[in-house]
């Protein structure tokens, strides 16, 4: 089991660093001068200058990565162009709505996907599953913004349950913080639920066919606890590893969801950044997403150990 | 993939090659794949015919008519500049239909020449695949978003920064499928029988490839399109004097309580034609793995 745990902490120090050399490589990789991109049209000559001095673009480039590699291991991310504020600092200001879109949207969606997916595969071939594959086969196609759309128009704009728009802190109390995540939320959610509710169906027949499964029933337990005990338990890593991947989905939903139901969050820096090409932020966001996104897959592949005896006695 | 593309019975070879013969039975088995199919040959048409599809200039400016709702005159409305939303719709077919053909094939090509080269060459593999890794730990989205803040909004830019964050996938596939064949039994006859490298990749392989590739590129057409539109929509995609479906419900973001048909209309039009290619996808991969069709 440890040489299992080392084994993919070294690999995630690995994915890490590449991500790190990727996203500092963007600027050089594009064509032509990114400093002329970021200033813009209107830029001057001195513009084009400073921000030269300011991305440190006319040292050599392993000297630039070298430096930005050492700022990172500093927890410094840069200083965006346009407010001239870190974006440590930036991106600490805009984290609550996002953690608080993501993580709801995460909790809720495994509670609504998983036991859809298990009833489903329960009964292969009824009603429910049809209506859960043909969920999931919608799920993938409608945009996240879309579905956004379509629910703020049906439940704020027509039936004027909702807010249309905007974000309440925690402190503003539980009750309005949750009204104002619940239709973001379910915007969000639908592609995972459909991703995750796929996933269970398709292992929870794989194992339901198994030996092991007739032999549990033949013994006469309960069918629930065959479902539960038996099966979902054997059917858990490809469930558990599609809700580690699909955390991409929320990342990049987030971005778009924010948008739609302007969420001040981390989504929203990004989408003001492009706006003004501060590319500082675009590249301090898409590191440290990228880094939760590792860091949750790490946490996925370590929890096979709960779920694999074969790994955990190895 | 599997073996039974190779071994199939003499008389169907004779007639069809037996994947095709599998993609016939898919859509005779599977209607939705075939209403996929439909739709897409349909939205082609619109996209290729725009001219003729009753449009009007989807860039012409009629200040004096902002903002008309959907009539008989303006089938989907006008938006905030008094342009034609009919016009801009059908217009922005175009933008996503090449947007979602070149990054599949784009990518596909990529994907399968990086994933034969990383499945042959054993030194080379252990590089590009933790390269691959990286490049798949970076959400796609924030990566073709990372790309189009560095360059200039085009459509060839947008087809670029999203075919760099969709190959990483199509690698992994075409590597996974490599290990396998180079193991198989006919494969080390040929070897054996002193084949060269090229021609055991082109008569063995390959053809082996090819099917699973082609679901592959389907899945990826459906999702450059979305990720396209959603570029768009937060306006790091394609150049707002292109109508294209994320650029015109962006321009009616702000407008969402008085004007929602801005947003429904091209949301509409984009959900319908991803769900087109995904239905498409799910018939052909019904057709070459039975063994999954009858769960997923």
């Amino acid at each position: 089991m440890i040489g299992y745990i080392v084994r993919r902490l070294f690999s995630t120090v690995i994915v890490m660093a590449v991500v790190a050399f990727v996203v500092f490589s963007l600027l050089y990789l594009t064509p032509g001068d990114p400093a002329a991109i970021i200033a813009g049209d209107i830029a001057t000559d001195e513009d084009i200058r400073r921000i030269h001095a300011r991305l440190g673009l006319d040292d050599p480039f392993l000297v630039q990565f070298g430096r930005w590699v050492w700022s990172l291991a500093h927890g410094d991310l840069g200083t965006s162009i346009f407010t001239n504020l870190p974006v440590t600092q930036l991106i600490g200001q805009r984290i609550e709505p996002t953690v608080s879109l993501t993580l709801c949207t995460l909790v809720v969606s495994i509670l609504v996907a998983v036991p859809l997916g298990v009833t489903a595969a329960a009964k292969a071939g009824g009603w429910l599953d049809r209506g859960v594959m043909a969920f999931s086969v919608l799920g993938f196609s409608v945009p996240v913004f879309v579905f956004a759309y379509i629910l703020i128009l049906t439940f704020s704009v027509e039936l004027d349950w909702l807010p249309v728009q905007g974000y309440r802190t925690f402190h503003d109390g539980v009750w309005q913080w949750l009204r104002h995540l619940i239709l973001p939320s379910v915007a969000l959610g639908t592609v995972y639920v459909a991703l995750i509710t796929r996933m269970t169906r398709a292992s929870m027949l794989d194992v339901l066919a198994q030996d092991y499964v007739r032999t549990a029933e033949a013994k006469g337990l309960a069918p629930e606890q065959v479902l539960i005990g038996h099966a979902l338990k054997n059917a858990a890593i490809p469930v558990v590893t599609i809700i580690g991947v699909g955390v991409a989905l929320l990342i990049s939903g987030a971005i778009v969801t924010e948008t739609v139901f302007a969420l001040p969050g981390i989504g929203r820096l990004t989408v003001d950044a492009i706006l003004r090409r501060d590319y500082p932020i675009i590249q301090g966001v898409t590191l440290i997403f990228s880094a939760v996104y590792v860091l949750v897959n790490l946490a996925v592949d370590l929890s096979y150990v709960l779920f694999d005896p074969r790994i955990r006695l190895t | 993939m599997n073996a039974t593309t190779v071994v199939a019975p003499p008389i169907a070879a004779k007639s069809v090659s037996p994947t095709w013969r599998r993609f016939r039975d898919a859509f005779r088995r599977h209607p939705t794949a075939l209403i996929g199919g439909v739709i897409l040959i349909l939205m082609a048409a619109i996209a290729v015919l725009a001219p003729w599809m009753g449009t009007i200039d989807p860039q012409a400016v009629f200040p004096a008519r902002r903002l008309k709702p959907p009539s008989a005159e303006f089938w989907f409305g006008t938006d905030m500049l008094g342009r034609d939303v009919y016009s801009r719709v059908v217009y922005g077919a175009r933008v996503s239909l090449i947007v979602g053909l070149a990054v599949a094939a784009l990518s596909t090509l990529l994907g399968l020449a990086i994933g034969l080269v990383t499945g042959y060459v054993r030194r080379l593999d252990a590089v590009v695949m933790r390269v691959m890794d990286g490049l798949m730990s970076i959400p796609s989205v924030l990566l073709a978003i990372a790309l189009m803040a560095l360059t200039k909004a085009s459509i060839g830019n947008v087809i670029i920064a999203i075919t760099l964050a969709e190959v990483p996938r199509v690698v992994r596939l075409i590597r996974s499928l490599v290990l396998i064949l180079r193991e198989q039994p006919y494969v080390e006859a040929a070897i054996a029988a002193g084949t060269t490298l090229p021609r055991i990749l082109v008569r063995h392989v390959l053809p082996n490839i090819v099917a699973p590739l082609l679901v592959q590129g389907t899945y990826v057409c459906g999702s450059a399109m979305i990720t396209e539109a959603i570029l768009s929509f937060i306006g790091a995609g394609t150049p707002p004097n292109i109508p294209s479906w994320g650029n015109i419900m962006a321009e009616g973001r702000s407008l969402i309580q008085i004007a929602g048909y801005l947003i429904l209309y091209p949301g509409i039009c984009l959900s319908l034609t991803v769900l087109a290619v995904n239905l498409l996808g799910d018939g052909m991969r019904d057709a070459l793995d039975p063994r999954l069709a009858r769960r997923m």
